[in-house]
């Protein structure tokens, strides 16, 4: 929307957009009204009381308990309204929908990188299909960064070490604005791009022109490149366990505890495989911390979901959903594939 | 009212000649004008930075300086500001000046502390300044790390140790001020018949001493990560880059409260006095004070909303954010309140007022927005943010700064400035400040990131018109440097109370006396006593 070409609200391209603008006009008019308030009583009040000769001095009044706790209650209780409409929305937006597809982001100076689960790979450019409720995982390889798109009104950082996660339905066919808002250096402001929004079935065409194999693929080739085939053998025989059937369930490790096979235990099994040892094997396995790029882990991770074919992650556990909380199991076993 | 208008033969400011007799200076008020000129010097050098920063965003390329030499422009604008200006400027100045003949008071609990605080501020400075020299710093004032930790090769060190430095000034001061309200009121000054503006500088006060030392571990701990590579914010080492926002805006939430709250206090002083009535609701304004001050310290992570932080602690930080509004939106209305059935008279400090008031309710209000989760995942790190707290910071904290300047200059300096020149120049600000940092709250909902060299050509518009009122906003701010300085010599003498104003600093002559009272004062009346105040005044004609 502009006025006189000068744009004064952004476009609404995704599913919950309009539910964010709703509260922001809320909010506006609430603020409004209260900023109104204030200002032409002040102004009012400075005109009729004006001093009127050098000796006057105001009336004698000092204070009403009412009027204090009524502007202290209207207010807190507008502003609950407020809290409660926006943490629900809030807890809407951090939680993609079962049936997300994914879409995995490495954010790096000064670049946003994208992997598509059908192999497509982009920089700085994303494409998407409407109508889906899409979740992107993110990463960074070096410093924060923060994935944002206007059109769709979220953002998350992007933290190393670590995953966190966005989603969206986009709406609206179109071309969109993609920033990083968290300073991250020399060309942060160079680190913008654009993502694409398409109808699905010019979106199918597009992935159709993927080169070198879907993501698990590349994931699996370098899972045997970095040997790890030698000995997470899938009969289990070898000298670490088996990576069949086991994302998302739970491991029970050699301290006697018990982990789901999460994105964020693989990851650190992979990174720094002395955290967390499974129960009767050795910590034989060396690290991988600095050997393996942000783009190479989330395919190994990727292929080791591709050894889980019936992994339900559906109906993931309440904290699963929490935004950036380490563990991004919402509804990821989108199998590779599926999708065309 | 026309009391005899002198300048006594001697005052703090005769009392004592030549170069030592202020540095080594153990009486507040001439501290407090060491600050005045130190601050101002701040001042004008962050606002060069801001300067330079509204002209690159004037076209959206990056054609006016380079993106580095940019980021060090806004990280040294923040970094000077914050920690060089605001924190110090009005508890510093205003405060430390005014805190002891507001009590009845000779001088502060602890002289000799108060100029090691000063001395500190300096030292912290100069290390601010040879960062500078030395290349700059492209952190952000946020000094986030792992970037300044492990990425930028800028002079991190340097600057964080001259925060690290100016941190222990505000403690001092801090501590300073507690002792002095507790132990050195004046017979019958009762809590409750101390000025607002000392309840202000009292919840300020332990804000910058609970929380000040929260700031120096972290500067500490991020200069170890950065110098011997410690690993505490590193994930490779087991670290957390998230922890040290949390660390960080433990103190830098509750910081803005010690640049706001002071100013809340002026305001009190400047309404009840421009409008010659008691403050409406005074126990209240004084406890929305210690509110703030104590709420101020648990909704830090409001700044962390798409940090990563699970879902439950967003909504957690979300709800306790809302608490700190209230005390807030108590103090606007009760200032509403106390303007009905005044006899308001609009001099410079009261233009301010009305400046303030407007200002600060929308930055308060404007605060919601990013208070209320929902509307924060769009709205966080865009300009919606930095005009938001500049609507706080500048449009708040400074607006009460020169608006208790001019209304404390003829105490301070025994004349009074231009009335002409100071309305226009409080006019400029007001108006030059709007120009300035509304279209940012537009641009920001559309969705331009903070912290940008460079941006897409549709913000175009809304950016230049920024620029624009950024330069209207530097007139207005320059203006009182020269009705200051001529005031000085040329200025009408004001004599002790030329603005009919309440209160005990008022009584004493201006310029005080080094020692403020020849007598220390018996209190026997409440605050904002307007009409038996005058009747003594006249019986002293």
């Amino acid at each position: 929307m502009s006025v006189f070409g000068i744009p004064i609200f952004p476009e609404q391209a995704s599913s919950f957009a309009k539910d964010v603008d709703a509260l922001y006009f809320f909010i506006v008019a609430v603020s409004a009204f209260f900023a109104l308030l204030v200002a032409v009583l002040v102004v009012v009040f400075g005109v009729k009381f004006r001093r009127k000769h050098a000796g006057e001095v105001g009336a004698r009044i000092e204070g009403n308990l009412p009027m204090e706790l009524a502007w202290s209650v209207i207010p807190a209780v507008i502003a609950m309204v407020m809290f409660g409409w926006g943490a629900s929305l809030f807890y809407h937006l951090r939680r993609p929908p079962a049936e997300s597809m994914n879409i995995y982001a490495v954010g790096k100076q000064w670049m946003w990188k994208f992997q598509h689960l059908e192999g497509q790979r982009e920089i700085n450019e994303l494409h998407v299909p409407t109508g889906r409720p899409i979740k992107v995982t993110v990463a960074s390889e070096d410093v924060l960064h923060s994935l944002y798109f206007p059109a769709f009104r979220t953002k998350i950082d992007a933290i190393p070490g670590r995953y966190t996660q966005l989603w969206f339905e986009a709406t609206k066919p179109g071309t969109y604005h993609m920033f990083c808002a968290e300073y991250c250096g020399t060309n942060h402001s160079g680190m913008i791009g654009s993502v694409t929004v398409m109808e699905p079935a010019a979106y199918q065409n597009w992935l159709a022109g993927a080169e070198g194999g879907t993501m698990a693929e590349r994931g699996a080739a370098l899972f045997s490149q970095l040997a790890c085939n030698t000995c997470h053998l899938e009969t289990g025989q070898g000298r670490g366990p088996s990576l069949k059937d086991i994302y998302l369930k739970p491991v029970e490790l050699a301290d006697g505890s018990t982990v789901t096979a999460d994105e964020a235990y693989l990851r650190e099994s992979i990174l720094n495989s002395q955290a967390k040892i499974v129960k009767g094997f050795q910590p034989l396995m060396p690290t991988f911390q600095g050997l393996i790029s942000e783009e190479g882990l989330v395919s190994l991770i990727e292929h080791i979901r591709s050894l889980s074919p019936n992994a339900s992650a559906p109906g993931a556990p309440a904290a699963a959903g929490a935004a950036g909380a380490a563990s991004p199991t919402g509804a990821t076993n989108q199998t590779p594939g599926t999708v065309r | 009212m026309d009391a005899i208008r002198t300048i006594p033969a001697t005052h703090y400011l005769n009392n004592g000649h030549g170069l030592a007799s202020w540095l080594l200076t153990k009486d507040h008020k001439r501290i407090a004008i060491m600050y005045l000129v130190t601050i101002s010097f701040f001042f004008f050098l962050g606002g060069l930075m801001a300067a330079g920063i509204r002209l690159e965003l004037a076209t959206p390329q990056g054609d006016f300086v380079a993106a580095d030499t940019y980021n060090k422009m806004f990280t040294l604008h923040g970094v000077i500001m914050v920690f060089f200006f605001l924190i110090p400027s009005i508890p510093a100045v205003l405060g430390n000046f005014l805190i002891p003949p507001m009590i009845g008071a000779r001088d502060l609990a602890f002289p000799r502390i108060n100029l090691l605080s000063y001395y500190l501020y300096l030292v912290g400075g100069m290390f601010t300044l040879g960062a500078m020299l030395s290349g700059g710093v492209d952190t952000g004032w946020t000094f986030y790390t792992p970037y300044s930790a492990a990425a930028s090769n800028t002079s991190v060190i340097p600057t964080a140790l001259g925060v690290f430095i100016a941190g222990f000034s505000s403690i001092l001061t801090g501590l300073n001020f507690i002792v002095t309200i507790h132990r050195m009121r004046a017979p019958g000054m009762t809590w409750f018949r101390l000025p607002l503006f000392v309840w202000a500088h009292y919840a300020t006060s332990l804000i910058q001493v609970l929380g000040t030392p929260v700031i120096a571990i972290t500067i500490v701990m991020l200069g170890v990560e950065r110098a011997f590579g410690f690993g505490i914010f590193d994930p490779a080492r087991g670290g957390d880059p998230v922890l040290f926002q949390h660390l960080f805006w433990f103190y830098s939430h509750p910081a803005v409260y010690i640049m706001i709250l002071p100013a809340l206090g002026v305001m009190s002083e400047l309404i009840a006095n421009f409008s010659k009535k008691k403050i409406f609701g005074y126990s209240f304004v004084a406890f929305s004070s210690l509110a703030i001050a104590v709420f101020g310290f648990i909704v830090w992570a409001h700044h962390m909303f798409v940090s990563g932080i699970s879902v439950y602690a967003a909504m957690v930080f979300s709800f306790l954010s809302f608490s700190v509004a209230i005390p807030s939106a108590v103090k606007v209305f009760n200032w509403t309140a106390t303007l009905y059935k005044g006899a308001i008279s609009f001099e410079t400090p009261m233009l301010y007022a009305y400046g303030f008031m407007g200002l600060f309710a929308i930055g308060g209000l404007t605060g919601l927005f990013l208070a209320t989760l929902g509307t924060d995942i769009h709205m966080h790190d865009t300009y919606f943010v930095v005009a938001h707290f500049h609507y706080i910071m500048v449009g708040g904290a400074i607006m009460g700064y020169l608006g208790g300047l001019h209304f404390w200059w003829p105490k301070m300096t025994g004349r009074m400035y231009s009335e002409f020149l100071s309305r226009i120049s409080a006019i400029l600000v007001f108006v030059g400040f709007n120009l300035t940092f509304f279209p940012q709250f537009i641009v920001g909902y559309l969705g331009m990131p903070r912290r940008y060299h460079a941006y897409p050509d549709e913000f175009q518009v809304l950016n230049v018109l920024s620029s624009a009122g950024a330069s209207v906003l530097g007139l207005g701010y320059l203006l009182p440097v020269i009705y200051f300085v001529y005031s000085l010599k040329r200025g009408e003498v004001a004599g002790p109370n030329p603005w009919g104003a309440s209160g005990l600093e008022w009584e004493i002559p201006s310029p005080p006396p080094t020692e403020n009272f020849a007598v220390i004062p018996r209190v026997t009346t409440e605050p904002y006593e307007f009409t038996p105040h005058v009747a003594r005044e006249r019986e002293l004609v």
